[in-house]
């Protein structure tokens, strides 16, 4: 595990965003360390998903600083945030299903190689790199030519999660990622999640099942109608009373 | 007993796993079918003329094709593959070169496709409504500029007949042009970054963006090659024909995506390859062909094509929950 340094790996102040008359966010700081796996919670509506989206490069923010490594950024684009080693994972848009494994592994880093002014996409390498990524989260799957769309939920997070390891990602964003997954399922991204913290990748959690991120979180950052609760280090606050933050009115 | 049943799946797997490999059946069964109803079906005669026009529909299916991967619709197609070959012929009547006026006739495709592509992606219409309205436009500029009669073949464009379908040996042009388009297409797709990135936008055109491709940008591309490939293709109808005929290309926009649905793209992007639409155009070629050649009543052509894409498109489902079932 990377030792913890002094400075957190990011630091948002102040964020504000409104989309129209809505304020979707108000004054909200959060800070990530290194090798820290973050909990953001809140009911629907909290602003967890505009936090997020504009930490990775979706939306920018209207008021507020982010801070990546103690430097100022703005990211005008997802790619953006890529580069800088921010990776977003969402549910519904994490994996392209009518895609195999290995392109989806190096979708938009494909690897080449050159054949006078020709970039061919080097498959076996791509086909190879995609298995050692894939194991390195702890997932078997029997060749990187299955279609994504073949395997289950659970796996499809994992794919996922492999690229974003594999491509050395500092930060990763899972967005709601045990939704609509069986318990089984939720269990193995939990312990993908820990295998990020292991290996030294910072991550923030997102979702609305406590249950889901409690277990496996270091901090917790609770939202409510678009301000920041409360930041509680897990072993400061019970899971009762978290649910009782989020609900609060 | 297990390890037996093991390389069996794995086996049928590998099979069931090739893309193409419904079309191809369908074609392997529809050529035996008419080789029973006529002997004459493969002679090399008939095999020269079916050859002759597979080219014209195959050129421009493939560009369908890939614009139908990255999830749109060309429904201008047709319209393109007309006014492209008249353009040429008018700026040869102004006094262009030959080259030339082909150069920049295609170029005018390009714009075409381009307009389509930006209209629908700027304005968020669906392509197929934005290209059914160009559709009409490009047919009435070419009722407009032709009033309706073919113009006269220019004897300048001579050299352009022989660029385009003249003969190698005993090998058309056409042929020649449409295999190099063939193989220029599958190593984009097949092999390039930006094939890749085709399959993403059409699969799953969020996730794409979120990973830093744009969307957008391949689309707006494969729009210009879509209507790039009709024009090439209209130009190559014309110099075979030696006409320029205002209602070529009337309906071909269904066949392009006949072509490719057959050949195993779905409607909704993300799936297909370069292989599956040349299977897919021999196909609808070959039923045209086969009927004329079984003496059948030409109306049968439809009902074929029909029966063809419902077939194509249950096997093609039926092949995908089998190699589910195996994995």
């Amino acid at each position: 595990m990377r030792k913890m340094s002094e400075v957190p790996l990011v630091e948002l102040t102040n964020i504000h965003k409104w989309f129209g008359r809505v304020c979707a966010l108000e004054g909200v700081d959060l800070s990530v360390d290194y090798g820290e796996i973050v909990g953001i919670v809140g009911d629907n509506g909290a602003g967890k998903s505009t936090l997020i989206k504009i930490l990775s490069g979706v939306y920018p923010p209207d008021r507020g600083v982010i801070k990546w490594q103690e430097r100022k950024v703005t990211f005008s684009s997802p790619k953006d945030a890529i580069k800088t080693g921010i990776e977003t994972i969402y549910q519904e848009t994490a994996v392209v299903d009518t895609m195999n494994i290995m392109r989806n592994i190096f979708m938009g880093r494909e690897v080449v190689y050159r054949f006078g002014p020709i970039r061919w996409l080097d498959i076996k390498k791509m086909a190879r790199e995609s298995m050692k990524a894939l194991e390195r989260v702890g997932l078997y799957l029997r060749s990187p030519a299955a279609l994504v769309g073949e395997l289950s939920g659970g796996q499809r997070q994992g794919v996922a999660i492999a690229r974003a390891m594999y491509f050395k990602t500092k930060l990763l964003i899972l967005d709601e990622p045990t939704n609509n997954l069986s318990v089984k399922e939720s269990k193995k991204i939990l312990q993908f999640t820990e295998e990020l913290r292991n290996q030294g990748i910072s991550s923030i959690f997102i979702t609305h099942n406590l249950y889901h991120v409690y277990p496996v979180a270091d901090r917790i950052f609770v939202l409510n109608r678009g301000k920041k609760i409360g930041e509680f280090r897990k072993e400061k606050i019970s899971i009762e009373e978290l649910t009782e933050l989020m609900t609060l009115k | 007993m297990d390890k037996e049943k093991k390389n069996t799946d794995r086996l049928l797997l590998r099979v069931l796993s090739i893309k193409e490999i419904s079309s191809l059946i369908m074609l392997l069964v529809v050529v035996l079918l008419f080789y029973t109803l006529s002997h004459t079906f493969l002679s090399r005669d008939n095999i020269g003329v079916i050859l002759e026009t597979i080219p014209e529909l195959g050129i421009a299916a493939v560009g369908i094709n890939i614009l139908m991967i990255s999830g749109e619709f060309d429904l201008s197609v047709g319209s393109v593959f007309a006014l492209a070959p008249i353009v040429t012929i008018m700026l040869i009547d102004a006094g262009c070169h030959v080259l030339l006026a082909t150069i920049v006739s295609l170029i005018f495709c390009c714009g075409i496709g381009a307009l389509n592509g930006v209209v629908t992606l700027k304005f968020g219409i669906p392509s197929f409504i934005t290209t059914l309205g160009t559709m009409m436009v490009w047919r009435g500029v070419v009722l407009l500029i032709t009033r309706g009669w073919p113009p006269p073949f220019p004897d300048q464009a001579l050299p352009l007949k022989e660029i385009c379908v003249g003969q190698i040996g005993f090998i058309y042009v056409s042929l020649i042009w449409y295999v190099l388009i063939v193989l220029i297409l599958w190593v984009v797709l097949e092999r390039s970054k930006f094939g890749n990135w085709i399959f993403a936008t059409g699969g799953n055109r969020q996730a794409a963006r979120v990973l830093g491709i744009n969307p957008n940008r391949v689309k707006i591309i494969n729009f210009i090659i879509a209507s790039f490939l009709a024009g090439f293709a209209g130009i190559i109808q014309g110099c075979r024909l030696g006409a320029l005929v205002p209602s070529a290309g009337t309906g071909m926009e269904l066949d392009c995506i006949a072509a490719s649905v057959i050949g195993g793209s779905f409607l909704m992007g993300g799936v297909g390859t370069v292989i599956g639409s040349v299977i897919g155009t021999s196909l609808i070629r070959i039923i045209d062909n086969g009927l004329v050649m079984a003496s059948a009543p030409g109306y049968w052509f439809r009902v074929f094509i029909g029966m063809i894409i419902i077939m194509a498109v249950i096997v093609n489902m039926t092949l995908r929950k089998k190699i589910r079932k195996i994995w």
